[in-house]
Parts: C-alpha cells; structure tokens; sequence
C-alpha cells in the first residue's frame, strides 16, 4: 500500500470516527433537550389562582391574604360569566321543549369545559374526586380549556378518499341571540382576570405527596421509594459483590467449578431484568416469604440479584489491576493473605470497585421491570424506614410508565410524568458524576 | 553450553549435580558474629510443573555476609532466592524437592509458618514497589501487621529504619507525603527501610538497581555495605562489577546449576570452573 494511500484510510477512518461521535453527541441533544424542557416544565410554570388554593387548603403552603385578595379579584370577573351561564339556563327552561333539548345538547360541553377551567360551579354539589375540587392550576391548561369553551371541534368526512380532518366551528354562532352569546367574547377577554396567571416556582414537586393519583402535588413518595430501593439492593449486592469478587481473583483455583460459576456470573449478568422480576416474585415472595406481598424488601432483593454480576464484574477487574508487586511487597513482610487483601490489595482496587458499585446503584435506581411484581405500587404515600419490610412504596421508574401508559387521565399531567423522568435523570447521571468524581479523588490520593 | 572435562566428567558417574560437594567457601572474611551457616541447601531442586529450574542446589550461605547470585538470564538465580522466603508459593505450580534450611528448620517443612518465615527473611524486589500510602504507613506496614500499635514505638521504628536505609535526612520533613511521589531511587532505598523495619535476620535484594539510574545504584550499593554485618544479604544482580563490588562470597548458576560458589575475590580473579571463567569474561551471557 504506498503512502498515499495510506494516509487517506488514516483520514477517513478519524473522519468516520469524528463522525460517529457527533452523530451520538446529537441523538443525545435529540433524547435530553425534550426532557428538561418539559421536565423543568413541573416546576417553573405559570400557575394560576387555582394552584395557589390548591397549594394553601391542601399543603397549608402560600399567604393567605394574598390568595384571598386574588380569589376575590377572580371571583369579580368569575361572577360576570357564572350570572351568564345561569341566565342562559333560566332561559332554557322558559322554551319550548324542542328549542330547550336542542340547546341543552350543545350547552353541555360548554357548561363542562366552563367548571373543567374554573372549578365546580355555583350551587353544583360538591365533587368527590380531588381532581374536581380545583380548576386548571396551570396557564397553559387554562388556555387549552379556552379553546374547548369558545371552538367546538368537527371531523370533515366530505371527501372519503383521504382521512377524516378535523376542523373548528366557534360555538358562539349556536348560541347567537340568546343569554350565552357574549359568554365566549368575555371569557376570551377575561381569562387572565378569572385566572391570575402568576410565574410559579413549585420546588415542593419535589419535596410533597401526591394528591389524588399525581392530579396535583408532587413525586416525593416516588423519590424516596427509589432511593430505599436502590440503596437498599447496594447493602445485600456491595458487600456479597466484593467478596465474591475477592474469592475468584485471590482464593478460587482454576477448575471446573470455578469455571462454572464464572460463566453463571456471565449469563446472569445478560438475563433480561423482567426474568428477574419474575423471579422475585416467585423465590423472596412466594418461597422464601420474605413479606407477605411485595415490599421494598423483595423489591431490593431482586434488584440485588440483578447487579451483583456487574458489581462482582467491575471489582474483579479492580483487583486484578492492582500490581502485583503490592501483593509480593506485603506478602514479603510476613503479612497474611487476608491482611495482604483488606490494608494493601481492596485499598489500591477501591477507585474501580467503587465505580462499578456507583453504576450499579444507577442502574438499580433506573429499573422497572425487576420492581414491577416486587415492589412498586403506582399510588402511595412515603413510607416511614421501618416499612421497608412489609410495605411496597412507589418509585420513580415504576410511576414513569405507569403514567405513561395506564394513568386514566395521563395527557392531562404530562407535566408530572416530565418532572419524574428528569429527576431520575438527574439522579443517574449525579450517582455517575459522583463516582467520577470520588474515583478521581481516591486515585489522587493513590497517586500522591 | 560448551562442557568442562569437570563437567563430563561428573555426568559419567551420575547425574550433573548429585557428586558435587556442599560449597563451603574455605576462607572467610572477619565479620563479628557471622560466618555460621545461616541457609543451607541439600540436594534442593525447584520446579515449575515438569520443567526444573534450579537443580540440586548444595550450598551454604553465612550468616552476616553479603552474597551475590549471579548469571545469565533464565539460570533460576531469582527463583533460588525467591524460594527462600517462599515467595515462589505465589506461582501455583510451583514445587520444590530436596531441603532448604534456615537456622536449621525446615522452609518447605509442613509446620513451618511461611508468614512467620517472611518476617525474619525479608525481601527487596527488582522494581521498587512502595505501597499507595504515606511514606509513613509504608514503613509502619510491617510493624502495625505484626501487632505494634504504639504510636512513639512506631515513630521510633520508622525513624530508626530511615536512617538505617540512609532515607532519614531526604524524607524525615515530608513523611505523610504519598511514597509514590519520590524518585526511583528513593523508592528502593524506602523499600529496604520497610523491609527492616520488621527487623528481619536475611535480607534478599533481586536485583535491586536493575531498574535506578548510576547515581540511584551507587547509594544503594553503599547502603549493602553499611549493612552488612548486621544482616544476612543476598543479592541477585546481572551487573558483575556490582557482586565483586559488594559481596563477600559469590554463586554462579548456570541453567539452574549451581556451577561456582566462591569468596567473591576468588570468584572473579581466579574461577576454578571454565564456565565461570567464560561469563565473567564475558563469553556468553
């Protein structure tokens, strides 16, 4: 191959690998901008009046006399579109039967969006879910309820050759000449009135309970589910992990047995996190009862089992890149080999073991599949650390799809669902920035 | 290898090594107290699985003199030394025949407690291998292993085994600072004071300067000279001016043969073995 050549394969193969790089650097702008975005999204918004009640009768949290100055001032331009929506309905009664059932049709989703926005309606009962009790609690809802009062949504069917379009009518036309006419031109008009939108920083999403189903509060029961559960898989797969860890590289002969148990540590470390799953529930739950149904306990369990391979993986590795002259200096001063592995060989091995223990406390904290028949439950209050062995606790990873996918009002709280993804985001790549850091401390320290 | 009529000789009548005599160096330097046989090996072989690497070794070292190991690579110099704290137990096929002797017990005996033997046979290695820990830690290693809690003891000790490796004056303003930031030199010298400061009673060197620069050599060299007679040294080394510089007696192997074992002056002015005669010369190496 003559030079030239040569140099162009060197240059294509940087240019291949540049690429690549970039290409990655993109898909993962493409996968976290969305979730900051949306996930900071729970938590700096613009809230209205409704949230500021919601936050003060159910977390006792705001100063009263200025929600109540606000609430009366929402109430004044309230006022205006409920005497509308009551005159329009003393008018109903006084029609003729066909006029009034025709009108009541369209009054309805009028009606409903109006108490959807504002809260329950003067003289209605009031409602038993939560999620009733208040309006929308964010501006951006606020507006999208505004939509659904003045527009009424259509499907264009007229040509059957493509897909049915959707189209709006403004509802104002229906109703044109009679007590409701001017309802949607003053709601339009009014909607900051009967709102008072306010910037919000809710940094209790964090900190506070849920409220009816993730409807209103924030994920602290989930937060903490995650971190019992995932500390709780370090404490039985740590200390088991570095120990197993030492028994291959230090004491284990070469043979078919080890060879064995190496190769089941490998397989392990490739089964599918649903198998493990499965499996927690029929061995800690059913077997071995280790609670009655699932718990955190079994949760952590299960997830124990499922990073040990990793954990007994990356601490083989740490000790096996410890010089051996470290072994030989010690051994050589008349040091046992137990003594030689706990003050000279885990010591040196310590920045690797720890980073291994600190990707798998990530992985652990990430996992849904091994919690989802062991631990998780997707509504829950935080539970006190004497309940790790009997209670199950929601988790972050858990409530992510269970929003996702199963929440019966899941488009309404995407916000929530943000909030969840970005905080366990946030909690892995701190886990990792941790163990990037205590391993550049620890190595520092070796170093000298 | 081109064999001596020595050589073909003994081969006639048996196996290569089985009709030497113990070499017992017949004069002897005046060091006070030494000179009794300190190690002795009968008839000692070591293999590694099938191959033997040191063969029948007969020899006696003296207590209080330095002795020096010396031939080319491969000749089992390192694994003979390395047998002697038992160190080569590290290597799983490793296995020994014969007997090896310290102060008349066993080494590869059945009671004989390698941990124990490693504290009175201390060993300094090719590469200086200071721990990731202070300078202080490292010296007190061997001491705080052994039970020595005190702090003022350990104080005394470190300080005592610095400057007896000749590392006092260099290292006393910094010892918290991580040994690994010293210089190679210093390193082997901190290795040697760790190694004492268990007080051992034989001291293997394997090739201690092999990896120091000429400056680095010449204060380890010193070093061996300020202790000997206080301990037993053995010294493997490649370098031949550096055995005749700081021996008293010296061994030639050669393909696991102990060849010659002689006073150093001897060795080296006057080799009764023609092979000894070749490499000193630099014949083959």
């Amino acid at each position: 191959m003559n030079l030239g050549t040569r140099k162009i394969l060197d240059n294509s193969f940087t240019a291949v690998g540049m690429g690549s790089i970039v290409v990655m650097a993109l898909a993962l702008l493409l996968v976290l901008t969305p979730i900051v975005y949306n996930g900071v999204g729970a938590v700096f918004f613009t809230g209205t009046i409704e949230h500021r009640t919601m936050l003060y009768k159910e977390y006792g949290r705001g100063d009263s006399k200025t929600i109540e100055a606000q609430s009366a001032s929402a109430d004044r331009y309230r006022g205006e579109a409920y005497r509308m929506l009551s005159g329009f309905e003393a008018e109903m009664e006084a029609m003729t039967p066909e006029a009034s059932r025709e009108y009541r049709s369209k009054y309805a989703p009028v009606r409903a969006a109006m108490s959807s926005l504002l809260g329950p309606l003067p003289g209605d009962p009031q409602p038993m879910l939560t999620r009733f009790h208040y309006g929308q609690t964010r501006w951006e809802k606020a507006e999208e309820k505004l939509h659904d009062i003045l527009y009424e949504k259509k499907w264009d069917y007229s040509d059957p050759t493509v897909m049915a379009k959707e189209f709006y009518v403004p509802r104002a036309e229906a109703f044109a000449g009679t007590k409701l006419a001017p309802l949607f031109g003053y709601v339009d008009k009014h909607l900051a009135d009967m709102m008072q939108p306010q910037f919000t920083f809710y940094w209790g999403f964090f900190t506070d309970r849920s409220l009816d189903a993730h409807i209103f509060g924030g994920i602290w029961p989930e937060i903490q589910g995650t971190f019992f559960l995932a500390v709780g898989a370090m404490l039985f797969a740590f200390p088991l992990g570095v120990i197993a860890a030492v028994y291959f590289t230090e004491y284990a002969k070469e043979g078919f047995f080890t060879s064995i148990l190496r190769s089941a540590n490998s397989t392990l470390a490739g089964v599918p996190s649903i198998v493990f799953g499965l499996f927690g529930l029929a061995f800690f739950i059913n077997t071995m009862k280790v609670s009655e149904s699932k718990s955190v306990l079994a949760g952590s369990l299960t997830l124990a089992i499922m990073i040990l391979p990793t954990i007994i993986r990356a601490a083989e590795e740490a000790i096996l890149s410890v010089p051996k002259t470290y072994k030989e200096a010690s051994l050589g001063l008349g040091s046992t080999k137990w003594n030689t592995i706990a003050t000279v060989i885990l010591p040196a091995a310590l920045p690797g073991i720890i980073t291994g223990g600190i990707i798998s406390l990530g992985r652990a904290a990430g996992e849904t599949a091994p919690i989802i028949f062991t631990a998780a439950v997707s509504v829950g209050s935080a539970i006190g650390i004497a309940d790790v062995f009997s209670s199950p606790t929601p988790a972050l990873s858990w409530n992510i799809y269970n929003l996702a996918s199963e929440h019966e009002m899941a488009s309404e709280i995407r916000h929530v669902q943000y909030g969840m993804v970005l905080s366990l985001v946030s909690i892995v790549l701190l886990l990792n920035l941790s163990a990037i850091l205590l391993r550049a401390k620890i190595s520092q320290k070796l170093k000298g | 290898m081109q064999m001596t009529a020595e050589h073909k000789e003994s081969k006639a009548t048996g196996p290569a090594t089985a009709t030497r005599d113990i070499y017992i160096p017949s004069e002897r330097v005046a060091v006070s107290g030494g000179g009794t046989p300190h190690v002795v090996a009968k008839d000692f072989s070591i293999y590694y699985g099938d191959f033997e690497a040191v063969k029948k070794v007969n020899a006696e070292i003296l207590s209080k003199y330095v002795t020096a190991i010396i031939g080319p690579s491969g000749c089992g110099k390192s694994t003979f030394l390395r047998a002697i704290n038992r160190m080569n137990d590290l290597i799983p096929s490793c296995h020994t025949s014969g007997i090896l002797q310290f102060d008349g017990e066993d080494i590869y005996g059945k009671l004989t407690d390698e941990v124990l033997l490693r504290k009175k046979i201390g060993m300094v290695f090719q590469k200086p291998n200071p721990f990731p820990k202070s300078i202080f830690d490292n010296i007190a290693y061997g001491p705080r292993l052994h039970g020595m809690t005190d702090k003022k003891q350990l104080e005394e000790i470190v300080e005592r085994s610095l400057r007896k490796a000749a590392l006092w004056d260099e290292v006393s303003d910094r010892l918290e600072r991580n040994a690994l930031g010293l210089s190679g030199g210093q390193q082997q010298r901190l290795c040697v004071a760790r190694t004492l400061a268990v007080e051992p009673e034989i001291l293997l060197l394997d090739e201690p300067t092999s990896a120091l620069d000429p400056k680095a050599t010449a204060k380890i060299e010193d070093l061996i000279q300020e202790l000997r007679g206080s301990y037993t040294i053995m010294i493997v080394t490649h370098n031949m001016q550096q055995a005749s510089r700081v021996s008293d007696y010296t061994m030639f192997f050669y393909e696991g043969v102990l060849i010659e074992y002689a006073q150093t002056a001897q060795l080296f002015t006057n080799p009764k073995d023609r092979m000894t005669e070749d490499y000193i010369t630099g014949r083959f190496s």
